[in-house]
């Protein structure tokens, strides 16, 4: 077999190139997802779905205090429930919600750092029994006073984080304070947001086997980036890497929550070693929500001074957050503030609490969403002080070039959705006076908000393969959260290698295949699908040379292969062994010589009732530049997602904290309330024609959180233009509302 | 060296023994004899005894609807039924609805629709479908009905509400109700 | 969860012959906390078979088996034309699939919805006496305004029963030995007082057999509950209305209000407080001041105070609008 590497890294701006010539008209189709039967018809596995011989089942014993020691453990009315195994103590491994990038997930299970920690696992023949015995360990627990469980109370102590990854955490440009003070408009509004979680529909779980023979743990679990959690798997397990099989073909959504090692994985990882026998765990809703990962709770001030136009000439943006002791990871809400408006005069810093709760980990749009959010009900606020259209607003602070880093913008067609949008969404029958709309019942209002979401590439890598049989082979560790990879990565390999989809298969979630950038932070579909597009040239390449031709006399279409008049079948150009070629990109100079951000405008229409408060979100316009768009179908739907997001961000998400006892109260989901059917608006997504060959060599820009960058602030300053009611305090729950409407 | 877990073994003391029930689950019109703790839910039955994994446990307690079967035809969360309790009753699963190669027009609408992501709620959303358009076509009323004594077409607001017990955090509901909505219509009234 | 035995009863007699045993019909609310050991039962008896499941006239009302699914009696015609209200209450709750499983018996012993009920790490009088009520003080933003005591403010989850509870129900039921009787719904729910574990009257092994709705109230009847999703959330408040206008004054008025208290309330002052007075809102607005006069918030739900005001008040124009307001 012939095998090539190639990689490509972004130091410019890259051409076009044979995916550009679509020859099976793939790349931009709205085609089914490729792996759609399996999951319509129930047939998809998910992590605790596999069924190895002799499973015995898991259940987590967590942690009823918040802060303390543990003194000691009783098992022994534990034990005795018929059908237990086995308590596992994991001693030192015991690990809660690791961050991605930690490089030392291990938390033990000697003291507790917040309610719901994991602590054992007990193990049985049945789920009944585990459950039961579960329930009937005994832990000595010695209480520690002085629970840090306030964000403002905590503000004194915090401190400038240093997670580098986002951007810097502070940033400070001109003199804001002086040209806030002389700025003849100022808005200064304080938004807090509560702690969110993910809540996944599938629950994080695994199912471990111990191959003793091998010294091998094959473990079926639901992850988003399967490399980095094969090795922080390895090192608590203390085994090499590559004696960890991990497997996450399909996941039930993560949103963030499955980043980084979760504590089921662990725990099944153990207990099948030492007790020689398969182990699988489900961890339940409700202990969920003192383990998978919460967005941090904020305290977002906003400054904004203006000329009497509506020209920014002071923009602010401080953030207070929180997060465990010893956690890195910060929640970035002044993410987009740096690019998103002109002004000469910036100040953009964070601040993070240490503080007794769950741990904080990305969420969907880590930043933006809270932060969009913020920033953008401020700029309504701004329009409304300046009796401007908050449009005009808007367009009236278009930053030629990035203001924060005086980069110029790889490509920005803010403006254009913003007007676009208008139009489409008739914006123009906005009243600009709240409350001033009423049909019967409910008061209506109109509300816009730009969408921004900061561009990345990661690097990743993936293996095509050409078969005797002139069909390909796709193989990444890359995963489908919903995102729909399976499907994007077989439409760029088909347009590059001139194939139907249907002669394209596609592996994913393997940690035996080439190391993706994963999902997370909107950077799959780039990176994962450049990395595709460099395979496949490189293995036309191969063809090339077999043929004894110049690559770029060759053409693929509809698995045959065409030079010149001659015509013949792909497999027959393959030959008798199989052609490999595995793909790399990385991200280069680009990144810093161009900001590169996705847009949008957002419209919303919301119903507020008058006499009960109770919103209904009616209408929801997105207009998004996106670079290209690989499959509009399954990009819409990420859009959709995204702006629902965004709405149950605005209008009902928050972790109901007992602030006596350090307990997210409403930990199930009959009680944490994100949207249900009914609750979903009618929406219209518009993608603007858009090509950013700065961003990578598809000139494609992610997709999967933008919606939620900006839907939650349009809805929120609908819901003050419906009834002049200004709610900092999100999420706006009806109770907020009262005071405000009309008797 | 690396650190070994504790390991405390089980099944030393006698305490309070489980029910062992001997229970016929009649599944997609096939008999199957199970031995079952009387604490197993018709859920786990399905997926830990039965293996049929189709039917998802999103939180176990009624409040997500992944787990929806139907029951003698009617939808219901199997999370919260016991699986003793429904012994002799006809009982179909998202395996019993269609095939990968062989989908019910239902499961290629989904497909068509884009009415999901993640898949995971997506054979609840689909049992509470069907469910859903049968207790239409017997005149049930719903919450958006206008009138609950009259006969409501299944508008999109129908769908919507009478799909509220099926969450998708993906939020692909306006496509689900595509979905649906294009099923629905090409039922025979 | 603790285990347990399961037997199937073959009759209603058979059924509270099996002493010390917890009924199992729908089991929507007790499997559920029974997996998180809240309720931890040693013996069930299946009831869900049992012919308790229809629903037929009797006296110009109605005769509702305490096994007839919820959804089932939503859709029966008989309450979809003459008790609205009912029909209504119903489609609010749940789901689909859970109102396919819930019974009419079992909606009626629904137990609260209170945080502190449900972690059985937290304090709950209700769930463990004497361990303190947890929402006092806590997170309380769904609970109650009224009827509350220092040991417990939870609420009854139920809109059903708020709806019964306006249409006069009567709960017929069956104890141990074969006796039968019939209480007036507005006597089974308890306020917790010291006692907030026990929600109802009912006898140790008494089976509720049925409902007794007598004949429809005149007037209009309406529902109308407040919720924070558009569906499939429990009431923050709600208002089942029954009020006939006749000659320009109000003839007659059944109000009851879930979200509000320990069990589904109603107070006879309101409805005399409106009855013979013209449908205006200063009518409204009185009914609302007697009803609320004693009510109190314990913070995260002060708000409930002016919601139930306002919605009441909207309730009654929306029930008498049209009449000769």
């Amino acid at each position: 077999m012939s095998s090539t590497t190639a990689t490509l890294r972004m130091n410019a701006k890259q051409g076009l190139n044979r995916a550009d010539h679509a020859p099976q008209g793939l790349i931009g189709a709205p085609l089914d997802r490729k792996e759609g039967p399996l999951k319509v018809s129930g047939r998809a596995p998910y992590a605790y779905e596999h069924h190895p011989a002799n499973v015995a089942f898991g259940y987590l014993v967590t942690a009823t205090i918040a802060r303390g020691k543990v003194n000691g453990y009783d098992f022994d009315a534990a034990l005795a429930v018929p059908g237990v195994v086995a308590v596992i103590d994991a001693g030192k491994r015991t690990t809660t919600q690791a961050a991605n990038t930690s490089s030392n997930p291990e938390q033990g299970n000697d003291h507790v750092t917040h309610y719901g920690q994991p602590l054992l696992m007990v193990v049985a023949d049945t789920f009944e029994a585990a459950r039961e015995a579960a329930a009937k360990v005994r832990v000595d627990y010695a209480p520690e006073e002085g629970g840090r469980f306030v964000l403002a109370e905590e503000a004194p102590k915090a401190k400038t984080p240093g997670y580098p990854f986002f951007n810097k955490a502070n940033m400070n440009t001109g003199d804001f304070d002086g040209a806030f003070a002389t700025a003849p408009v100022q808005v200064d509004a304080t938004y807090t947001t509560p702690s969110q979680i993910h809540a996944a529909m599938e629950p994080h779980a695994a199912t471990a086997s111990w191959d003793e023979a091998e010294g091998k743990l094959t473990i079926h679990a639901s992850y988003q980036m399967i490399g980095n959690v094969a090795a922080q798997l390895a090192k608590v397990l203390g085994i090499k890497a590559d004696k960890i099989h991990l497997m996450s073909p399909y996941v039930g959504g993560g949103f963030g929550s499955k980043l980084g090692l979760n504590p089921e994985s662990v725990m099944a990882a153990v207990a099948a070693r030492a007790l020689k026998r398969p182990v699988k765990i489900a961890i339940t809703r409700q202990q969920l929500f003192g383990i998978s990962g919460r967005r941090s709770d904020s305290i977002q001030r906003i400054r904004l001074g203006a000329e009497a136009d509506g020209r920014i000439l002071a923009i602010a943006h401080e953030s207070l957050v929180s997060n465990r002791d010893g956690e890195t990871f910060y929640e970035p809400a002044g993410i987009s503030t740096p690019t998103l408006y002109a002004g000469e005069n910036r100040l953009v810093s964070h601040r993070q609490a240490a503080m007794d709760l769950m741990i904080s980990v990305s969420m969907r749009a880590p930043g933006e969403a809270i932060g969009m959010l913020a920033l953008e009900s401020a700029m309504d606020e701004l329009a409304h002080t300046l009796g401007l259209d908050p449009v005009e607003l808007r367009l009236r602070n278009e930053p030629d070039t990035d203001p924060q880093a005086g980069t110029p913008f790889s490509t920005r067609k803010l403006a254009k959705c913003l007007t676009q949008g208008a139009e489409a969404f008739g914006w123009a029958e906005r009243k600009p006076q709240p409350g001033a709309r009423r049909e019967g019942d409910w008061l209506v209002g109109l509300g816009v908000a730009a969408l921004s979401r900061n561009n990345y590439l990661s690097t990743s890598s993936a293996r095509v393969r050409l078969t005797p049989a002139g069909t390909a082979e796709i193989e990444t560790d890359h995963t489908d959260i919903g995102t729909g990879t399976y499907t994007i990565l077989a439409q760029v390999a088909g347009d590059v290698l001139g194939l139907p989809m249907d002669a394209i298969e596609v592996r994913l979630g393997d940690s035996t295949l080439p190391k993706s950038s994963g999902s997370g932070g909107s950077w799959g579909a780039a990176s994962g699908a450049s990395s595709v597009l460099v395979a496949a040239e490189a293995l036309i390449e191969q063809i090339a040379k077999r043929l004894g031709v110049e690559a770029d006399q060759l053409t693929f279409k509809d698995g045959q292969v065409i030079t010149g008049n001659r015509t013949m079948p792909l497999a027959d150009a393959v030959g008798p062994e199989p052609l490999e070629a595995e793909g790399t990109i990385q991200s280069g100079a680009v990144q810093l010589t161009h900001t590169q951000v996705a847009y949008g405008a957002v419209f919303a229409e919301v119903a507020v009732n008058a006499v009960t408060g109770e919103i209904r979100v009616r209408r929801l316009d997105a207009t998004l530049a996106a670079g290209r768009i690989l499959n509009p179908k399954t990009a819409r739907s990420q859009v959709l997602g995204g702006l629902i997001w965004g709405m149950s961000g605005a209008l009902m998400e928050e972790a109901a904290l007992d602030e006596r006892r350090g307990v997210f109260v409403n930990h199930d989901l009959a009680e944490y309330h994100v949207p249900v059917n009914a609750d979903a608006p009618a929406i219209d997504v518009t993608f603007l024609e858009e090509d950013d060959r700065y961003a990578n060599p598809l000139g494609v820009k992610g997709i999967g959180e933008l919606g939620i960058c900006g839907s939650g602030a349009a809805i929120a300053n609908a819901v003050f233009n419906a009834t002049g009611v200004r709610v900092r305090d999100f999420p706006i729950t009806l109770d907020k509302l009262l005071d405000g409407l009309p008797d | 060296m690396p650190l070994s877990p504790q390991v405390a073994p089980g099944g030393s003391a006698p305490a309070d023994a489980p029910q062992r029930l001997s229970v016929t689950l009649t599944v997609n019109g096939e008999d199957h004899a199970l031995a079952l703790d009387s604490r197993t839910t018709l859920l786990d039955a399905l997926r830990d005894h039965l293996h049929l994994t189709g039917a998802k446990k999103g939180c176990d307690h009624g409040q997500c609807g992944a787990c929806t079967v139907l029951v003698e035809g009617r939808r219901i969360n199997s999370c919260l039924a016991l699986a003793a309790m429904h012994e002799g009753d006809a009982i179909t699963t998202i395996e019993g609805v269609g095939t990968p190669q062989a989908l019910h027009p239902l499961q290629a609408g989904f497909v068509r629709h884009d009415g999901y992501q993640c898949g995971y709620c997506t054979p609840g959303q689909i049992m509470s479908a069907l469910g859903m358009v049968e207790e239409h076509r017997q005149g049930w009323p719903s919450h958006a009905t206008g009138s609950v004594a009259d006969r409501p077409a299944l508008t999109r607001e129908e769908i919507a509400e009478r799909m509220s017990g099926n969450i998708c955090r993906c939020a692909a509901y306006p496509n689900i109700v595509d979905a649906i909505s294009e099923f629905a219509g090409e039922q025979p009234a | 969860m603790r285990p347990f035995t399961l037997t199937r009863a073959a009759s209603p007699e058979e059924a509270v012959a099996e002493t010390g045993a917890r009924y199992i019909a729908g089991g929507t609310n007790l499997l559920d906390l029974m997996k998180l050991g809240i309720e931890t039962p040693a013996r069930l008896v299946d009831i869900s078979r049992l012919p308790l499941n229809e629903v037929e006239e009797a006296d110009g009302g109605l005769r509702i088996g305490s096994q007839v699914p919820n959804s089932d009696l939503a859709a029966h015609d008989l309450v979809r034309t003459r008790y609205p209200l009912l029909a209504e209450a119903l489609l609010a709750g749940a789901s689909g699939q859970l109102r396919n499983k819930a019974t009419t018996g079992g909606n009626l012993l629904q137990r609260t919805r209170c945080y502190y009920f449900y972690d059985s790490a937290l304090p709950c009088n209700k769930r463990d006496p004497g361990s303190g009520c947890g929402a006092i003080g806590g997170v309380n933003r769904i609970h109650a305004i009224l009827g509350t005591s220092d040991k417990c403010i939870a609420t009854h989850p139920s809109d059903m029963a708020v709806a019964m509870l306006a249409l006069d129900a009567k709960v017929e039921t069956l104890r141990p030995g074969g006796a039968t009787r019939t209480l007036p719904l507005a006597e089974l729910h308890r306020l917790p007082g010291d006692t907030p574990h026990i929600d109802t009257n009912l006898k140790p092994g008494e089976l509720i057999t049925a409902v007794v709705l007598p004949p429809p109230p005149p007037g209009r009847q309406l529902y109308r509950k407040v919720r924070d999703r558009a569906s499939y959330a429990f009431a923050l408040v709600s208002v089942a209305a029954a009020i006939e206008v006749a000659d320009g004054r109000i003839a007659s008025a059944r109000l009851a209000f879930g979200g509000l208290a320990h069990k589904p309330w109603r107070n006879p002052d309101v409805e005399a407080a409106l009855v013979g007075a013209r449908p205006d809102d200063a009518a409204f607005r009185g009914a609302a001041a007697v009803l609320l006069a004693g009510a109190e918030g314990q913070g995260g739900n002060d708000f409930k105070i002016p919601l139930l005001r306002r919605t009441l008040v909207a309730a009654l124009r929306d029930a008498t609008e049209g009449t000769a307001r």
